[in-house]
């Protein structure tokens, strides 16, 4: 009988297999039993390894149709091990979404109750095309996206979301805005019912919740509609079941449970510029530069962390999406922050 | 037994140092048990600064409490309180100096220069700094009859400690308007008109 015994330098199989194949055997195997259950179903589209941790959502027909042909990663961050994705758990419990509470867990905790389905929004304004659409007229004539988005709150935190949706631009076309346009409003749902912190009495926010763009700013490619997020559709607490996402822009900029889309003559006033003008302008774009006058934003905290690692990190001029600074070209950005 | 025999006291005491101790005994279990969101440090934070404050009211309801009631117990725990506040307040700070700014302390420099909030928080921080100091027997019988008014600077950290909390809310006031109503109920509590009837009151509600 032949015993070998292993000598404690001799190659094990995890030695032999490239480091990188064995980090992701899981997501292989999968891939293969994908790969064969593509074959087994001829016309099955390749979809890539779903989210880690995601609570499944029941979705409505449209969207689960749209979800056949989604254009995976089409924008993602340029360095994936610095911009790694937040958790799924954390960007849904630690949200700003005032109409149900100021906490950061009050969202997760009372958006539940939130009656998404049906959900119609009213295009108006200077647009040749108004009218009320539902979800669905408004997203299925575009092709859904995937995009994986840097997202920096006003207050010096920071998260990666993988956002499902489609370019604002696509929506504003299909308005088909007036020579008069100028701006792009946006309204969020009025439902004191449903929506606890809009019955608080001392909470200074003029409902409904107001944000906007300037026009060229929204038929930017990076302005973008979402309607899901982690390859599912958007919980309630990240702004079902149609937020905005504009990147470059502080995170109060990307309004949630829009209702209302309406292009414009004159600069909308926004929620935030009305409670404090003197800390929030119309523009609010990520500037490091340009502290916000009760703390810094040169720098910011990227979730999760942990105790006694704060995981602060510089703050980047645009957040980091440098390609929309044409639109700037000229003003003072300290003066319209 | 009464409620004024040593015992009954000797447990109240106990009790209450117990039920001060728990925030922070709960607080860190949620963290250890990654329970406390993507951002533990600022959870703690938050904890902290306002269990600092709730025990700030708490203390100054015992005066009127005992002038109502004329109940030793409620006079026995002013000191313990009134530490509590201070331990909690200094929590408070250490997570942020810890948790938020890493030990960056050219951050701080540039907060303190730009947030006067942080200022005010630390003013009320060093009010709190010297009644803790001054609250052991040695001090009070130095201090003899400036004691008394050394500790009324209790009201100005309160008050601070609201302007503090103030200019840090961003939308909403509702909970910040309860602490403040609390705060100027305690207050009115102490104008003479007032105080001087809590004993009669406590008569004729049976409390005395």
């Amino acid at each position: 009988m032949l015993i070998r015994s292993r000598r404690p330098q001799d190659p094990t199989e995890n030695d032999v297999t490239p480091e990188a194949m064995y980090r992701n055997r899981r997501w292989f195997m999968g891939a293969m039993g994908g790969l064969g259950l593509a074959a087994a179903l001829p016309g099955t589209a390749w979809a890539k390894p779903p989210w880690k941790d995601v609570t499944p959502a029941e979705a409505p027909a449209w969207f689960a149709a749209m979800k056949e042909n989604v254009a995976w990663d089409a924008v993602v961050p340029e360095d994936q091990s610095v911009d790694k994705t937040t958790p799924f758990k954390d960007a849904t419990s630690y949200n700003n979404f005032f109409e149900f509470g100021t906490d950061k867990s009050d969202p997760a905790n009372r958006a539940g109750q939130l009656t998404t389905e049906p959900w119609t929004v009213m295009i108006d304004g200077e647009v040749n095309n108004p009218g009320k659409l539902s979800l669905e007229a408004l997203m299925t004539p575009s092709r859904l996206e995937e995009r994986i988005y840097r997202l920096r709150c006003v207050e010096a935190w920071s998260m990666v979301i993988p956002w499902l949706g489609i370019p604002l631009a696509d929506v504003i076309r299909r308005a088909d805005p007036t020579g008069e346009a100028r701006y792009v409003r946006f309204e969020t749902l009025v439902r004191p019912e449903e929506m606890p912190g809009q019955q608080s009495r001392f909470n200074l926010i003029d409902w409904p919740y107001v944000e906007g763009l300037r026009l060229d700013e929204a038929m930017h490619p990076l302005a973008f509609l979402a309607v899901g997020n982690y390859g599912r559709v958007l919980p309630n607490q990240n702004g079902a079941p149609l937020r905005l996402v504009v990147p470059w822009k502080y995170g109060f900029k990307s309004i949630k449970s829009i209702v209302r889309i309406s292009l414009v003559r004159d600069q909308p006033l926004n929620s935030w510029q009305k409670i404090a003008s003197s800390e929030y302008g119309f523009y609010a774009n990520v500037n490091p530069n340009v502290d916000h006058p009760r703390w810094s934003q040169a720098t910011e905290r990227r979730l999760p962390n942990s105790l006694f690692n704060p995981n602060r990190m510089d703050t980047r001029m645009f957040n980091g999406y440098e390609e929309v600074a044409s639109l700037y070209s000229g003003m003072d950005l300290r003066k319209h922050f | 037994m009464t409620l004024s025999s040593p015992r009954v006291l000797l447990l109240w005491r106990v009790l209450v140092f117990m039920a001060a101790l728990s925030p922070l005994v709960y607080w860190s279990t949620q963290v250890a048990l990654q329970q406390a969101g993507p951002e533990p440090g600022k959870y703690l934070l938050l904890g902290f600064g306002l269990c600092a404050l709730v025990i700030l009211l708490l203390t100054l309801s015992l005066t009127p409490l005992s002038k109502l009631t004329r109940w030793k117990g409620f006079t026995l725990i002013r000191r313990q309180l009134g530490l509590w506040a201070f331990f909690y307040a200094l929590l408070h700070l250490s997570s942020y100096l810890v948790f938020i700014l890493g030990l960056d302390f050219s951050v701080l420099l540039q907060d303190i220069a730009r947030r006067p909030y942080v200022i005010v928080g630390m003013l009320a921080l060093v009010g709190l700094l010297v009644m803790a100091l001054t609250s052991n027997r040695w001090a009070m019988r130095r201090l003899g009859k400036r004691w008394k008014p050394l500790h009324k600077v209790v009201y100005l950290v309160l008050a601070l400690v609201l302007l503090h909390f103030f200019w840090v809310v961003r939308a909403d006031m509702t909970d910040w308007a309860g602490y403040a109503l609390a705060a100027v109920a305690l207050m009115s509590l102490r104008l003479p008109a007032i105080s001087t009837r809590l004993p009669s009151l406590g008569k004729r509600l049976g409390l005395r």
